[in-house]
């Protein structure tokens, strides 16, 4: 029985291609909306998350000021070089600190000019941050205790300036300081505003403060906690540490910042969730508008199609016969039409995630639920329509023009 | 369903049967209290004006419509006291209806077409396309089974309407002005079939027409006026 209605359904189908075809046309278009939305938003979100894991685990970011990035107020004392020495010395669970400072500023080389950033710190930045060195080496003792003007360039730097030649040891300009160059990073790409992280030049943090900046100022730390360690335990060692430094009484704020990278990310997911959200929404209305046209159509299908429901009574057929080959029909267009908008969406993501260059992230929920519910409007408007029809009196749906 | 047939009990009995469309003032007549008695084997054609009620005596005695006074009796069964899925079981497996205006499904082809009633009765493939093909053959079609109403003329789909009403070989036939699209020669070829299915397979045929030369081929002819029987008589003589 059921059998031979998904036959009968299937041959109604295909006998007329256009009308199925308009009829799924709304719910393709919503399904694959919403599946390609949810799937690029969760690409991005997963993105971000790779990021903020790639600048290092167990990292915490001291900040003067009581906001993140600039715009701190002006009366906030900066760190000096002690201060991350106390937190190494004092603090139990911190494997590494590294003092850094950087604005920005022009490299030339020859007649190559670049405009980059420098940044004054010493080794641990490349164990803190996460980044090796892929040609060269670090900075020895000497050159940072002495304030030597030497020099490790990112890719962007080494590329623009060098064109790319292997030139360890020559000399660029940065600004009034001609510094040789020992080393170049590893490549690591944007980073999560998408600001370039190669485009960098890191030089010795004395050297900085006194040819550069002309100050004993740190502009912050990074800091690494030690594996397996508590981060909020070190949050707020560090928190009361630096409260004491800096003479803060009871009733103050504090005058500084002890930033997790989870709460970094927290912050840059959110929002790029917040995103994919109302995004998806907007795609929930495109497939709330395709389920009204697949009800219109049905509508329309159904009343056009009275008389042959009117034959079919006439010649046999039970009204639940009839009704349930127009529910098959229903549903199977309307699933037909999910899995058609599930494909395109698939194909879609993976294209646009190539494009957009965030990993493809399949989130098995939502296509499940996009399909269920495309099928749930082939039910609902495929059934009342046809119910009407299928309790005619034969004699009424045959006179039926 | 359980029938009780015997010998002497006539196929079809209609007693007192109206049917009022609209209520009160504006209430229309179609019968006004019709006895009829048709035994097996019988062709009748059943004439009159239009409006005179015999198009929708035929839909009653189809269990297509059902009268508004009166006792109609199929095979001894009294009809009015059927379910709406009885009456349906009632056509699909005894009775079979050939339109004027053939009521064919379009963009379906002939073999589809007549294999429809085989499968509400659920006959298994294989054989519901032997049949329908072999019926086809009968009424003259061999050759254009796949062919789609739009691309059949007005005398072949009838032919295709014919074939799908008698292949479940029903035990009646209804034929509501068959011939009324028809050219003359178109309708000769239809009333042959039908006769022909009438005597050979001994197909009780009730026929409505208005056309006194599609009448001459039945054995017996009815007249109704203003929703009554007026005249009752075999072909050639008045009983």
């Amino acid at each position: 029985m059921l059998w031979t209605t998904i036959v009968l359904a299937l041959r109604e189908i295909k006998r007329n291609v256009m009308r199925s075809f308009l009829t799924i046309l709304g719910i393709v278009i919503g399904v694959g909306a919403v599946i390609t939305l949810v799937t690029i938003g969760g690409g991005a979100t997963a993105q971000v998350q790779q990021q903020i894991a790639s600048m290092g685990s167990n990292v915490l970011m001291v900040t003067p000021g009581k906001r993140l990035g600039p715009g701190q107020s002006s009366n906030t004392p900066l760190f000096k070089v002690s201060d991350g020495e106390a937190i190494l010395r004092q603090v139990s669970s911190i494997a590494a600190v590294a003092p850094v400072s950087s604005q920005s500023i022009q490299a030339v080389l020859g007649n190559e000019n670049w405009s980059t950033s420098v940044t004054g710190s010493d080794n641990e930045f490349f164990r803190v941050t996460n980044r090796p060195i892929k040609t060269g080496r670090k900075f020895s003792d000497s050159e940072l205790r002495g304030g030597v003007a030497v020099c490790i360039v990112g890719e962007t730097v080494y590329k623009k300036l060098f064109g790319g030649q292997a030139s360890l040891g020559g000399n660029i300009r940065l600004e009034k300081l001609s510094c040789q160059v020992i080393g170049i990073l590893e490549a690591k790409g944007q980073n999560t505003m998408g600001m370039d992280q190669d485009d960098i030049v890191v030089i010795p943090l004395r050297t900085y403060q006194r040819r550069i900046s002309g100050n004993q100022d740190v502009a912050r730390f990074q800091v690494s906690v030690q594996q397996g360690a508590s981060t909020e335990k070190a949050q707020q060692d560090i928190r009361l540490l630096m409260r004491e430094r800096r003479h803060l009484s009871q009733s103050d704020d504090d005058n500084f910042n002890v930033m997790d990278m989870k709460e970094i990310a927290n912050m840059l997911t959110g929002t790029t969730q917040l995103l994919t959200e109302l995004l998806s929404a907007v795609a929930a209305v495109s497939l709330l508008v395709g389920g009204i046209g697949i009800m219109n159509i049905m509508l329309v299908s159904v009343t056009e199609r009275t008389r042959e429901i009117g034959i079919r009574l006439a010649i046999g057929a039970l009204e639940s016969e009839v009704l349930m080959q127009f529910l098959v029909e229903a549903v199977v267009l309307s699933s037909l039409g999910g899995l058609i908008g599930i494909v395109a969406a698939l194909a879609g993501s993976v294209w646009l995630a190539s494009v957009l260059r965030v990993p493809f992230v399949l989130n098995a929920g939502i296509v499940v639920i996009a399909f269920l519910f495309s099928a749930a409007v082939g039910v609902i408007f495929g059934y009342f329509p046809a119910l009407k029809a299928a309790r005619l009196d034969p004699i009424e749906a045959l006179r039926y023009e | 369903m359980a029938i009780n047939h015997t010998e002497n009990q006539p196929l079809i009995e209609l007693q007192g049967v109206t049917k009022v469309y609209g209520t009160g003032q504006a209430a229309m007549h179609a019968l006004r209290g019709i006895d009829l008695r048709i035994n097996e084997g019988e062709f009748v054609a059943v004439m009159g004006p239009s409006g005179s009620g015999k198009s929708t005596c035929m839909n009653i005695l189809g269990c297509l419509d059902t009268p508004t006074g009166g006792i109609y009796h199929f095979k001894g069964i009294e009809v009015g006291k059927l379910t709406r899925t009885q009456r349906t079981r009632l056509r699909r497996f005894y009775l079979g209806f050939v339109f004027q205006g053939y009521n064919l499904l379009n963009r379906t082809s002939a073999l589809e077409n007549v294999e429809l009633p085989l499968i509400y009765r659920r006959v298994p493939a294989g054989v519901r396309r032997a049949r329908a093909l072999k019926t086809l053959e009968t009424v003259g079609l061999k050759g254009w089974e796949s062919h789609t109403p739009g691309e059949l003329s007005g005398g072949q789909q009838q032919r295709v309407a014919i074939a799908r009403a008698i292949v479940t070989e029903p035990a009646v036939l209804f034929a509501d002005e068959p011939t009324g699209n028809l050219d003359t020669a178109r309708s000769r070829e239809i009333m042959d079939l039908l006769s022909g299915l009438n005597r050979d397979r001994g197909i009780t045929i009730v026929m409505v027409t208005h056309e006194q030369d599609m009448a001459t081929y039945a054995k017996r002819i009815v007249h109704f006026l203003d929703g009554l029987v007026a005249v009752d008589k075999q072909n050639g003589g008045t009983t």
